[in-house]
């Protein structure tokens, strides 16, 4: 699993870090999402999942292994 | 004849059967009549969206704003200038300056600071459940804990004495009026809370302390700039409002909800770490949210298969989308370990709720506190005879009345 985020996008609701705290942070400054963890091993990749769904602005993208 | 026919206006909100259950109709509309034309208690005319999908997508649709200034929008509410969606509060903010509003404020509002603040939310509510318990069974549930805990949170970040919360809670009610207060009431309220919080900003510039209106001056001075004083007034009057009335609403529709099946009370007992779920399942499955979210059309649009033209003004009905059967299994039923649960409670996209961090922890916190001190927590009236709040943009219990 490849994770991308989209920082213009992202409205800082920190829903990402709730759902998956390894893999996802927020910036100090203003609350935009930080990417830990590009590719979560794969126990994480539920959390991952769910993240990616509940995110408001739709600011994390999925990718297969490529 | 059908649901929302061409000439069949309904009026809107609609009502509900029950305190915690949802009106018939919302499943009649999401079926056959997707974009409903609704009668406001304004007496102007909206179409309602009741899907999932058309709710999220004008939600996400940076176009479509909830400011309702436009000469044609539709006015919401019963008192002339038509409530909150209608006032200056959601004007403050030019469109072209939100993104950055977002950033400065949405700093106060991470996941990371709310696990910081969340000890300090459960000895609140620790200490509010002693109270309550001193004061002996059976108790209003939302007196004593619902709406003193948020009011708490939101008073310490900003700064303002909790002891005005009395004073907060009327200029707040009036602000959210849909039909409860006359236009010389609301007027006369707005015209003291904005007086208030005047003077309380003038204080803090003159004087800065570690709250997030100090900060929000300092950053803004640190720019170079200074912050200007209608942006702050409507952001610290906004945050006020916000942060209590939401919340303190849905910890008593919670609980109330939980306990109305008391095999999912048990069922929390029996294994707490479905406190996370349970709280996104309550606000996914809360039958009385409220109004629901306008927005105004500034460009025709495809949305549930017809075209909405420029120049309408639509409701979202969130409840109504979170009980979507095409998206959520078993929609009716309350699955308190249901993952992921991608409910709209706190809507979508840009404007999606800022506070919805603080809200999931002050409702985690309640839960954990009252599963941990009060097992034995029950209703003490039947589910049908808890009665809803009404005339109000922002839905609730009139009361929660409990024992244990
Ligand atoms: C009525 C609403 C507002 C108006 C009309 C407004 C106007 C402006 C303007 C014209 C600038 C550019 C100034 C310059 O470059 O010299 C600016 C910058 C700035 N504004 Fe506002 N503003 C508003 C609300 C806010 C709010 C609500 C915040 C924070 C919560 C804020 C924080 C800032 C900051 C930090 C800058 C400097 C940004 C930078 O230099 O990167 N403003 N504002
Ligand atoms: C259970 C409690 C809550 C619910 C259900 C809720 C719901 C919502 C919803 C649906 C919106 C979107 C409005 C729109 O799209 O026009 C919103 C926006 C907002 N909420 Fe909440 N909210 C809650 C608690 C809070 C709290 C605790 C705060 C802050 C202290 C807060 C601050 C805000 C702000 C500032 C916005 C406007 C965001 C923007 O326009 O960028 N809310 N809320
Ligand atoms: S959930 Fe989405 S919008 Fe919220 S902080 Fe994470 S990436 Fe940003």
């Amino acid at each position: 699993m490849k994770v991308s985020v989209d920082e213009d996008k992202c409205c800082g609701a920190g829903s990402c870090v709730l759902a998956a705290p390894d893999v996802f942070d927020q910036r100090d400054e203003d609350g935009v999402v930080v990417l830990l963890d590009p590719e979560p091993a794969e126990h994480l990749h539920a959390a991952v999942r769910e993240a990616a769904d509940v995110c408001p602005a739709a600011a994390i993208l999925l990718g297969d292994r490529a | 004849m059908a649901l929302g026919d061409t000439d069949h206006v309904l009026d809107y909100p609609i009502p509900s059967p029950a305190a915690l259950e949802p009106p018939a109709e919302w499943a009649e509309l999401r079926q056959g009549c997707p974009v409903a034309h609704v009668r406001l208690p304004s007496g102007d005319r909206a179409s309602l969206l009741t899907r999932y999908d058309d709710v999220k997508q004008v939600l996400a649709d940076p176009r479509f704003t909830r400011n309702l200034d436009a000469p044609d929008a539709a006015r919401i509410a019963a008192n002339e200038s038509g409530g909150v969606f209608n006032s200056g509060l959601g004007n403050a903010l030019p469109e072209e300056y939100h993104q950055q509003w977002r950033r400065m404020v949405g700093k106060w509002f991470t996941a990371k600071r709310m696990t910081a603040l969340r000890p300090g939310i459960e000895a609140m509510a620790e200490h509010l459940v002693d109270e309550m318990v001193a004061g002996g069974a059976p108790a209003d549930l939302k007196a004593a804990l619902g709406f003193p805990l948020p009011v708490w949170v939101i008073c310490d970040m900003l700064g303002v004495p909790e002891s005005d919360r009395d004073k907060f809670a009327y200029w707040s009610n009036t602000l959210l009026s849909l039909t409860r207060y006359t236009q010389a009431e609301i007027d006369a309220a707005q015209a003291e809370f904005a007086a208030y919080m005047s003077a309380h900003i003038a204080a803090t510039r003159a004087n800065p302390g570690d709250d997030l209106i100090s900060e929000l001056i300092t950053a803004a001075v640190d720019a170079g700039h200074v912050m200007p004083a209608e942006a702050l007034l409507a952001t610290s009057q906004g945050l006020l409002v916000a942060g209590h009335e939401t919340t303190a609403n849905m910890i008593g529709k919670m609980v109330g909800m939980l306990l109305s099946d008391r095999t999912r009370w048990e069922a929390l007992l029996a294994d707490p770490t479905l406190v996370r779920t349970a709280v996104e399942e309550a606000l996914r499955a809360d039958a009385n949210p409220g109004f629901g979210i306008p927005r105004y059309i500034t460009e025709d649009a495809e949305i549930g298969g017809t075209v909405i033209p420029r120049g309408t003004t639509v409701v979202c009905n969130l409840a109504a989308a979170n009980r979507d059967e095409d998206v959520f299994a078993d929609a009716a039923e309350l699955d308190l370990a249901r993952t992921p649960n991608t409910h709209l409670a706190f809507g979508a996209g840009a404007h999606s709720c800022l506070g919805q961090s603080l809200a999931r922890t002050e409702l985690q916190a309640v839960l954990d506190v009252l599963l941990r001190r009060l097992p034995t927590l029950e209703l003490a009236v039947p589910a049908a005879e808890l009665e809803r709040v009404d005339g109000l943009v922002v839905g609730g219990l009139q009361e929660l009345p409990v024992r244990w």
